[in-house]
């Protein structure tokens, strides 16, 4: 049997026209079988990332600190004492919508997989999780097994998920987004790059056995949805967390040895991928030998091994003198050792099956002329103004809406099943802090790390939106008393085909841009998921940013819960803003106007100023206001803390809800009130007295009502056990 | 007191459980391949720490019993030495016969991460003699299959004979038979409980509540 190669196949795979040319052009001849998939995969949006190259490049990347920025398998900087934080986040949005539990735990090893390659042992996982409209069915069938997927595969490689965030939109209902990210530690001299090197080094396959699965998924992830995507499901991995912690010992072994030459994970596009590139980058050749790769099925082709996306395999380029040692460490682990090819000199993919040449490619010309886009644009259009609201819905009606709703209620029924504290170095676990703060073994030092965006406000303004996305973390990051150092960003967006959503695209890149600038927040690492809509609705633009800081000091981190009798002062400018503000969708319906703009020099101001004061020891507790607002970041303060508070301060509902940004509330002992308000008035930056913690069990508005700590609780806790009751 | 470490593929929390040993005891634990057949010359107590030894993939703890370093701990308990098992390393202890019962799947079958609280029955032991009787401390738990089952005969007799260790003080989250958390051998010296002391021994870290647990062994 032989498939007849021609465009119509090739457009099955997902190339153009002009595309399929090319190829032809390059090989010179009709592509193989084999070959067509390699380049499909190669030049598919997933891999090649030929629609966003052209706007990634404007993003910053450099800073002191920076060790290896984007192009590595995960970005790594400097923190200090000879360490690296080594981390990125990676989407993994179409296989979720099609099998939840096993899309989400494959995106969860995949991400953990590029950190650990390069070295560093994994100490902390976060996802940035978005979902539809909860009142369908459907969603709650896709939450369920995103969390249990989630939690079923790092619960089980011993790796504490820490943080995140989760909202829902309509936007989402056929294509959820599930971003994971992963942090690792590593010696900063021994880090661990992908550029083959050695003439006649061993190409070795250490890992799980190859089967038919996923072949063609990063092709799946590079189209958008239809009723027919439930087709796809052989096309989704199958996660084993078990051989995935086998893995991520067994390399770190090895890894303490001067074996390795070069190691990359097979991760979208396998065999393919992992090979091209660690070639490509080292510029030499590959030949593979693929009767020698470890198979689970009988019968596989060229092709199928190829494209196959089984998980938790590696390739390595090892010293020839060193391979019975490297057997041996991976044996012990229990693990499958193959040499399947070995480095050449020719520039070239060879690849061989049954003494077959099943592909033979030039390796410059399929990454030189890879296609690159600089698709057309448009900008969105600034929203209009909002106009005057009817604010006068009482403010603790509108609190315990609000902190029941959806978007702001407790995590905790998803963090709760999540081994948040394994590896015994968590400070501040889920809903303690801004950011998770996890201490680094045998050292003083802590990172912040961090995952936001708020993508009502970038589908209505960007710009600004993308600005936000990456002052939130930051902002995030300093509330903890932590130094921010750099991001990921992990960009999923519509499809880029259509001059506005690449104009989302382009625009947010600019605000990102114009904040990381600023903040000296350099991006080291990420991941772009386009073609995410669902019968032509795309999702909202959701840039999310994953950020991580650095305390020198562990026990100098604080969180949001405080003692009470303590001084409470809101730092920052407030204007009331309610443009795209939860307060308007929640209490009046609407989700228009403007979102708030970021001032990044306030932004730097404030955070610098809270940062120094919480390394002081001024601030004992610290909390960030963002969605919700002023009132909704007290009530999360309380209840965190089990304490009541009295507020004094007087305002209308924008000061109480309004999402102005560059903002905290930080809560200080009484003498040290008057000393932390007279410098900040020095810094220039306002900071109001608005209340205090108390020993009553409630929270006191301005005008006297109160909501008992029991009522908040149960307002902020109902929504998800009730959904999952 | 000299302490060993198992390590099975798949375990994840013997770099916690080393830091709460080394925190106490003030020395090294040794760290035992699971493939060894023998255990450190002079080894008082045996360690299973937590994790998803093989992957859970058979029953939790049930490949683990039987492999080649098992007979060596039989031997060590059959001598009397003393054995401590957190959450795999309990169900491990159960599938080999150490200790009684099962762990089942948690009732509300979700994966449990949160702090417990914990009443101590007795403090007469080895593993407790730090504590009051009675007290009540916290202690993180995190497992899919921490719901403590036996025959009613056989929690008569752990009742009857005190060998109840700990019991869910709060909430008993998992489902476990008379709210067990933990449970001794008949000679005291064999321990295993699902939730993790060892993650509650530092202030950084939210506590010190599990630390009297590492003190009265390295006391004894």
């Amino acid at each position: 049997m032989s498939t007849e190669i021609n465009f119509a196949l090739a457009k099955s795979f997902g190339l153009n026209e002009a595309e399929w040319s090319k190829v032809n052009e390059i090989m010179g001849r009709t592509p193989s079988l084999t070959e067509l998939g390699i380049f499909s995969v190669m030049w598919s949006e997933h891999c090649s990332y030929k629609s966003s190259r052209v706007w990634l490049k404007e993003l910053p990347t450099k800073a002191p600190w920076v060790i290896h920025g984007p192009g590595e398998n995960a970005g790594v900087i400097d923190i200090g004492d000879g360490l690296a934080a080594i981390f990125k986040m990676e989407s993994h949005n179409h296989p979720s919508f099609i099998e939840p539990y096993q899309g989400a735990a494959t995106g969860v090893g995949g991400i953990l997989r590029d950190v650990f390659t390069m070295g560093a042992r994994p100490i902390a996982n976060l996802n940035a999780l978005r979902f539809g409209d909860p009142s369908l069915p459907v969603t709650k069938r896709v939450v369920d097994g995103v969390v249990r997927g989630i939690g079923g595969y790092g619960n089980c490689v011993g790796v504490p998920t820490v943080g995140g965030e989760v909202n829902f939109h309509p936007s989402y209902n056929g294509n959820p987004l599930v971003n994971a990210m992963t942090v690792g530690i590593a010696k900063t001299d021994k880090i661990f790059l992908s550029a083959a090197a050695g003439i006649g080094n061993p190409v070795v396959y250490v890992g799980s056995k190859t089967g038919r699965d996923g072949i063609h998924g990063a092709t799946m992830a590079s189209t958008e949805f239809d009723a027919s995507s439930e087709e796809k499901r052989p096309t989704v991995q199958v996660g084993d967390p078990f051989t995935e912690k086998l893995l991520i010992e067994a390399c770190l072994e090895l890894m303490q040895t001067d074996a390795i030459v070069a190691i990359q994970d097979m991760g979208a596009a396998g065999l393919t991928s992992s090979s091209v590139e660690m070639a490509g980058k080292g510029g030499v050749g590959i030949e593979l030998i693929l009767d020698n790769v470890p198979q689970r099925e009988t019968g596989m082709t060229a092709y199928e091994m190829m494209l196959s996306e089984s998980q938790e395999r590696m390739l390595l380029i090892l010293k020839p003198e060193r391979r019975d040692m490297a057997r041996a460490i991976i044996e012990k682990w229990d693990l499958d050792y193959a040499e399947i090819g070995h480095i050449t000199d020719t520039g070239r993919i060879v690849v061989k099956h049954n003494g077959v040449t099943e592909a033979d490619i030039p390796l410059d010309p399929l990454a030189e002329a890879a296609p690159l886009y600089r698709r057309p644009w448009v900008e969105t259009p600034k929203p209009a103004p909002l106009g005057p609201l009817d604010l006068t819905t009482p403010l603790d009606q509108a609190l315990l809406t609000l902190i029941a709703s959806p978007d702001l209620c407790s995590r905790r029924w998803i963090f709760d099943q999540y081994d948040s504290t394994v590896g015994g170095q968590t400070v501040k676990r889920p809903a303690q802090a801004d950011a998770a703060i996890v201490r680094l073994e045998d050292s003083q030092r802590a990172l912040a790390i961090t995952t936001d965006v708020t993508p009502r406000y970038c589908v209505a303004d960007p710009f600004e939106g993308g600005k936000q996305a990456v002052a939130e973390t930051w902002r995030n990051i300093t509330a903890t008393g932590a130094k921010p150092l750099a991001i990921t960003d992990n960009m999923n967006f519509g499809n880029p085909e259509k001059p506005e959503i690449m104009g989302q695209f382009a625009t947010c890149i600019q605000g990102m841009k114009q904040a990381c600038e600023a903040l000296d927040y350099p991006v080291v690492s990420g991941n772009v998921s386009l073609y995410n809509e669902t019968e032509g609705r795309p999702i909202l633009p959701t840039p999310a940013i994953g950020g991580v800081g650095v305390l020198d000091n562990a026990a100098q981190a604080v969180g949001y819960a405080a003692a009470p009798g303590l001084e409470l002062v809101l730092i920052g400018e407030t204007h009331g803003h309610l443009g795209r503000s939860l307060y308007l969708r929640e209490i009046l319906g609407r989700e228009d106007g403007p979102p708030p703009p970021v001032d990044l020099a306030a932004e730097r101001r404030n955070g610098d100023f809270v940062r120094a004061q919480i390394q002081a020891g001024t601030i004992q507790a610290c909390h960030d206001i963002a969605d919700g607002g002023l009132l909704v970041a007290l009530a999360e303060i309380a209840l965190a803390s089990n304490t009541g508070l009295a507020l004094t301060a007087q305002g209308d509902g924008g000061f109480w809800f309004g999402e102005d940004q560059a903002r905290y509330v930080a809560a200080l002992a009484p003498a040290a009130l008057a000393g932390f308000q007279a410098a900040a008035q020095a810094a220039g930056i306002p900071a109001q007295h608005i209340g205090r913690t108390v020993t009553e069990n409630k929270l006191t508005l301005p005008n006297g009502i109160a909501i008992s700590l029991p009522q908040l609780r149960d307002a902020h806790e109902g929504f998800f056990p009730a959904w999952f009751a | 007191m000299k302490a060993a470490i198992l390590l099975f593929p798949g375990i994840n929390r013997e770099r916690d459980m080393v830091l709460a040993v080394r925190q106490s005891f003030g020395h090294e634990p040794q760290i035992v391949w699971h493939k060894e057949t023998a255990l450190p010359p002079g080894t008082d107590l045996v360690i299973l720490p937590g994790g998803f030894s093989f992957g859970d993939y058979l029953r939790c703890g049930a490949m683990a019993a039987h492999s080649p370093i098992m007979p060596a701990v039989q031997a060590h308990a059959a001598r009397g030495g003393y054995v401590l098992g957190v959450c795999n390393g309990f169900q491990i202890l159960t599938e080999a016969g150490l200790l009684p019962g099962a762990l089942l799947r948690n009732a509300s079958l979700r994966f449990l991460s949160m702090d417990t609280m914990l009443k101590v029955e007795r403090a007469d032991t080895v593993f407790t003699s730090k504590w009051q009787p009675g007290a009540i401390f916290r202690a993180p738990m995190a497992h899919g299959d921490g719901n403590y089952t036996a025959d009613p005969a056989t929690l008569d007799r752990l009742e009857g004979e005190n060998l109840v260790a700990f019991r869910y003080a709060d909430e008993n989250r998992n489902g476990s038979a008379r709210s067990i958390a933990g449970i001794f051998s008949p000679n005291l010296r064999v321990l295993g409980l699902m939730p993790h002391p060892e993650n509650l021994v530092d202030p950084l870290m939210g506590g010190t509540d599990g630390k009297p647990l590492f003190d009265s062994l390295a006391a004894a």
